[in-house]
């Protein structure tokens, strides 16, 4: 496969994988959980790699998923002790980032690992990085584990559909019918933060968050159902992802950067065109029966 | 060790300055429960820097906070249209607008970078901050913003107390609830305007957040949450500017936020308010007393029997 190829490839994995992750994400109400986990698996990288001194996958996974957890056990701890859970989550993640970026800067800091390239990524070296599989022949290695991470997300979602509908629309009734709520919670951030890693290596963690958020809001403006808004906002991470690497390629800029904006764009399109739920459809209703208030 | 010189003076007294005013303005989000809406703004800063930096062609700190503050306002705009007119959720908002906006930011910043004169420009400094950068004017200028702020909470602690606490009183007195909303939306602006160079734009939000809720733990009257939050930021930002400066080309930002942790976390265990340590003694002494009471009435009824 062609360089260009390899890296539509990977930018698509990350959309799609947290295409899915998003929409629970939305449904859950939990977005800046994913801003405050996005920027914590920094540390998480970091300490793995002050332990270890190698930037092998497993071991950033195991450091990322223990900061991804270590994020949501901190923040609920806080909550539960009278802090409002928006200041919570603002004081663990600022202050678990601020430390993963001094350690960079006075412990960690070489070529392998710089602050520029945890925030936006290097997507352009994707493809020189690879591993020689068995049957598929060389791959780059952020492909390898961003494939295995959708494949752990797919497995998660689909064996647990139906739990993971009810506890993201009716979390009280899910834990009336003795679902384990919180065992499911903590699976979630798990997701959340093996999502977080591997995109962030490929993608940096700013276009996490865009794309965690961006395309299943977007979905979520399109559709009721919950399996149409898992593909919808699959197929926006993916349109972002081409969309976003040729308009880098055509103006000679970031690419992750660009990334963020399409989802951006691709979001605004949705939010003012959407059948039921977009601006001028709205307009229209409202127009139709002044009487009526529509929300 | 130089931190003491002429200049360092002037940069500490800035971060002292924009701790306070942080602190301040922080209280005024906490009470209004918008603790991560300075985040967003803070992001959503970054493409205004850097255009006010490609508009003017050198790094010229004036432009680049107006460019910061009219993308932040256009950033807290979107969040409220997203949200009032759409089914998408106050938090799905601000983290849409945060990504993009900083998505769009370092677009801007990578052709930025290939200006002339623009890889020198220390641009990269607005993301985790660097207070050491700051020059003579720079400081004159944040200076003079930080004190605004400050006085302008100050000036209207009255307003505040009444808009925050109980608005329906407020607007029966005829404070426009609406003006209130402006003026603290200019205020959040402001500070992430004077924060960035220093504290950068990912970490800023921390200011605003760790200081008002430590200052929570010590107090449950806002006048005094004010003055105490004021403090804390102050003490973060001088505490974390002063280690910055102990290694070379160290970053402001994260420093100055592990300080403002540092207060929370003492500030959890021993405040007199809310601390953990006072409510582990309350709970010990309630359970003395109910035990004492038992014990009495046991005494009570064996005396009977």
């Amino acid at each position: 496969m062609s360089y260009t190829a390899w890296i539509l490839l990977a930018a698509s994995l990350v959309g799609v994988s947290c295409g899915l992750v998003g929409v629970l994400l939305i449904l859950r109400r939990m977005a800046m959980m994913a801003d405050a986990i996005s920027h914590t698996v920094l540390l998480g990288i970091v300490v793995a790699y002050l332990v270890t001194l190698q930037l092998s996958g497993i071991h950033m996974f195991i450091g990322a998923v223990v900061a991804g957890l270590l994020t949501a056990v901190l923040v609920q701890w806080f909550h539960q002790l009278g802090v409002q859970q928006e200041a919570s989550i603002g004081i663990v993640f600022t202050t678990l980032f601020a430390i993963g970026v001094i350690l960079i800067a006075t412990k960690a800091g070489n070529a392998h690992l710089d602050v520029q390239h945890s925030l936006m990524g290097e997507i352009t070296f994707i493809p020189w990085n690879k591993v020689l599989l068995p049957l598929v022949g060389e791959v780059p290695k952020a492909v390898v584990s961003l494939v295995i991470v959708l494949i752990v997300i797919l497995t998660v979602l689909l064996l647990f559909y139906k739990e993971w509908k009810l506890t993201s629309f009716d979390a009280v009734f899910a834990a009336s019918i003795g679902i384990p709520v919180t065992l499911m919670h903590y699976v979630f951030m798990s997701l959340v933060s093996i999502t977080s890693v591997a995109a962030f290596d490929a993608v940096g963690a700013i276009l996490v968050i865009a794309m965690l958020i961006t395309p299943a809001s977007a979905a979520y403006l399109w559709t009721d159902k919950l399996s149409i808004m898992l593909v919808l906002s699959s197929i926006f991470g993916i349109i972002s992802a081409f969309s976003g690497y040729y308009m880098a390629v055509l103006l000679d800029t970031s690419i992750s950067g660009a990334m963020a904006l399409a989802t951006g764009i691709i979001f605004l399109i949705s939010f003012i065109g959407a059948p039921r739920h977009g601006v001028i459809a709205k307009h229209r209703r409202g127009h139709a029966k002044s009487t009526a208030t529509i929300n | 060790m130089n931190f003491l010189s002429y200049n360092a003076q002037w940069v500490l007294l800035s971060t002292l300055l924009l701790g306070m005013a942080a602190g301040v303005v922080g209280v005024l989000s906490y009470w209004k429960r918008q603790s991560l809406m300075s985040d967003t703004l803070s992001h959503a800063a970054l493409p205004g820097v850097v255009l006010g930096f490609i508009a003017v062609g050198t790094k010229q700190l004036p432009a680049m906070l107006i460019g910061a503050a009219i993308s932040a306002l256009i950033g807290a705009w979107l969040v409220l249209w997203i949200r009032s007119s759409s089914r998408v959720k106050e938090d799905a908002a601000m983290g849409i607008v945060l990504s993009v906006f900083f998505g769009l930011g370092i677009m801007l910043l990578t052709y930025a970078n290939r200006m002339p004169g623009g890889g020198q420009s220390g641009l990269d400094n607005f993301i985790f901050g660097q207070a050491a950068s700051m020059v003579r004017s720079d400081v004159m200028l944040l200076t003079i913003l930080a004190i605004s702020v400050i006085f302008l909470v100050y000036l209207f602690f009255k307003e505040w107390k009444l808009a925050l606490f109980d608005p329906s009183y407020a607007q029966g007195l005829g404070l426009s609830v609406k003006s209130m909303n402006i003026l603290y939306t200019s205020l959040l602006v402001l500070v992430i305007v004077i924060g960035i160079q220093a504290v950068g734009v990912i970490l800023i939000a921390a200011l605003m957040i760790i200081p008002a809720v430590s200052a929570r733990y010590w107090t449950d009257s806002f006048g005094r949450m004010l003055v105490l939050s004021a403090i804390f930021g102050g003490g973060a930002g001088v505490c974390g500017t002063l280690l910055s400066t102990l290694g070379k080309g160290w970053p402001t930002g994260p420093f100055i936020v592990v300080a403002a942790a540092a207060m929370f976390v003492i500030s959890l265990l021993l405040g007199t308010s809310k601390g953990l340590l006072v409510i582990l003694y309350q709970r010990k002494r309630a359970q003395l007393k109910r035990q004492n009471t038992i014990l009495a009435e046991q005494a009570v009824e064996g005396g009977r029997g």
